[in-house]
């Protein structure tokens, strides 16, 4: 392999890297609040709005029913908008950081929703506020949960940057298509599939062993 | 200190099924009392409990705490309540991703406390309990003793004035339950606490409490002294709850060779005495014997402590007739303990001894 293919497959891993950090870091900080939102405002929970979660439910469900690449292209003039130009790796962020959103959001609530009920009752009976309950309680013990799930998220976020390509991100996947498969160099294509192995498998045991850190319920 | 008056709970309702927890339910409980509250599951305890603390709001009703209707009481004013009220729960509810200190210092961190001042009240809280060892553990290194002694701390680390138990020892073994009710009594004493104990378990009314409520389809059956309701349950819940902790003193075997009804001739009767109040120490058997002319032989006896008072009970069976045997029950009567008749025994079917 070239020292040029090499170069290459460093800026690409770079572009990647850069898009995927962004994004997840954009989708937790607006996912996150929407997670817990959904999994505290159902009929009888701590904040109890019905009609809002059964409307945010709709639209998380709405938005992860879209197969990304689609999403990508409908929401053009949407990264247009923020970006300043729909082209580009930086414009790629937007709608990454669209389907991470939703997706987080689920994630977050489903660790959120894991956490014994008990738990709330205690914390109310020590006259704790709701949004004590869920800085001091809810989030606390739903951590282990919520790595893993964003582990997962981090991953997911990998094969969509593979995608945004074709809207115009770089990255690895970008990489592969245009050199790999359109030029014909079946080596940069491997390098690619080895490069995303190798990052795929680092990544999801670096959550792994965070949240098994995290978890102090088995010794 | 605790007040409840009229108390009724209905779940569910508008067009649904509707379940009428509590029926109308009136307490009162005095400052500085371990009051315990009684039933089987699914007789309204637990919500009971909660309106306490206005964890369950009531349907209909007064709850009134330290002179306060906490109905009346605004969010507010209702976490200061709370924060004055502490509660233990039977699966513990500890914190997993905090340390044993962290879950007792967890009700300061609530109210704001700073952080020197938190250590200052958590430390001595933990050697209260006995986990001074056990601080930087978590709860998932602890056994459900000790789970449940961190319970208790973090329970008692504000300072409250009341304490709510909710089957504070149904998930514990038999030595841990003993355990975990001595270090109630004596904290109870130690920081003069008003005591609200749910329980289905007898033994825990028994060893734990002064007075006693028994709960039954929501509605108070009977209440009163722990002693007295022990001695002479009136309601047939109660007599059926407090079976289960006497009636093992007949032993099944002894239970099938003996025949309800009057003796006829030639059948010796068996007489139930029950031990209680200052002649409950009288050395009543050899008394017997020498009053009605007759021998008396020990079926089965169980010696109790109740608040520090003897309750015992004891099956004999009389060696004689009817006649007898009724002279032994007046002589009993007439010591101020009580004895009857609870059926009899072929003579050739009972082992010696």
């Amino acid at each position: 392999m070239s020292i040029q293919i090499l170069s290459l497959l460093a800026d690409a891993a770079v572009e990647t890297g850069y898009m995927v950090l962004v994004a997840l870091s954009l989708g937790t900080l607006f996912g996150a609040p929407v997670g817990v939102l959904l999994a505290t405002s159902g009929r009888g929970e701590l904040f109890a709005m019905p009609v809002f979660n059964r409307v945010v439910g709709a639209v998380v469900n709405a938005t992860r029913s879209i197969p990304f690449i689609i999403l990508a292209v409908a929401i053009i003039p949407f990264t247009r908008l923020v970006a300043g130009t729909s082209i580009g790796t930086s414009a790629a962020i937007v709608p990454l950081t669209v389907a991470a959103t939703p997706f987080i959001a689920r994630i977050i609530e489903g660790a959120i929703r894991g956490v014994d009920s008990g738990l709330i009752e205690a914390a109310q009976a020590m006259g704790a506020k709701p949004l004590q309950i869920v800085f001091k309680v809810l989030l606390p013990e739903a951590l282990p949960a919520i790595v893993l799930g964003l582990t997962l998220t981090t991953v997911l976020l990998i094969g969509y940057s593979a995608m945004v390509g074709a809207v115009g991100g770089g990255g690895l996947g970008d990489l592969g298509i245009r050199y790999g498969y359109q030029r014909f160099r079946p080596d940069v294509m491997a390098a690619v599939v080895v490069t995303l192995i190798v990052v795929v498998q680092v990544i999801q045991s670096l959550g792994d062993r965070l949240a098994r850190k995290l978890n102090k319920r088995i010794r | 200190m605790i007040r409840l008056e009229g108390l009724e709970k209905v779940y569910g309702g508008k067009g649904g099924a509707s379940h009428h927890a509590l029926k109308g339910v009136d307490l009162s409980i005095g400052k500085g009392e371990i009051f315990g509250i009684i039933g089987r599951s699914g007789a309204g305890k637990s919500t009971l409990i909660r309106t306490i603390n206005r964890l369950e709001e009531v349907t209909r009703g007064r709850v009134v705490v330290d002179g306060v209707d906490i109905a009346s009481l605004s969010t507010a004013e209702l976490t200061a309540f709370r924060r004055r009220v502490g509660m233990v729960f039977q699966h513990f509810n500890l914190l997993s991703s905090r340390t044993v200190f962290g879950n007792v210092a967890l009700p300061l961190e609530l109210a704001h406390v700073p952080k020197a001042e938190i250590e200052r009240r958590v430390t001595p809280m933990l050697e209260l309990v006995g986990l001074s060892d056990k601080r930087d553990r978590y709860p998932a290194e602890l056994s459900g003793g000790q789970k449940q002694r961190v319970g208790i701390a973090r329970a008692l680390v504000a300072e409250p004035k009341v304490l709510l138990c909710d089957e504070v020892t149904s998930a514990l073994d038999p030595e841990t339950t003993q355990q975990i009710l001595d270090l109630l009594r004596d904290l109870s004493h130690r920081l003069g606490l008003t005591m609200v104990v749910i329980t289905h378990e007898m033994s825990v009314v028994r060893d734990l409490c002064d007075r006693v409520a028994v709960i039954d389809d929501g509605l108070i059956v009977e209440q009163g002294n722990v002693f007295d309701v022990f001695v002479a349950p009136q309601h047939e819940t109660t007599q059926a709850l407090i079976a289960g902790e006497i009636e093992a003193a007949l032993p099944k075997s002894l239970r099938r060779i003996i025949n309800n009804g009057a003796p006829k001739d030639g059948e010796n009767p068996v007489v139930k005495i029950v031990f209680t109040g200052p002649n409950a120490y009288d050395p009543i058997i050899s008394q017997l014997s020498r009053v009605a002319g007759i021998d008396f032989n020990i079926l089965a006896g169980q010696v109790d402590y109740i608040q520090n008072r003897p309750f015992g009970i004891l099956f004999v069976e009389a060696k004689g007739g009817l006649a007898e045997a009724e002279k032994a029950i007046a002589f009993v009567q007439s010591r101020n303990l009580k004895a009857e008749i609870i059926g009899h025994v072929d003579p050739d079917s009972v082992p010696l001894g």
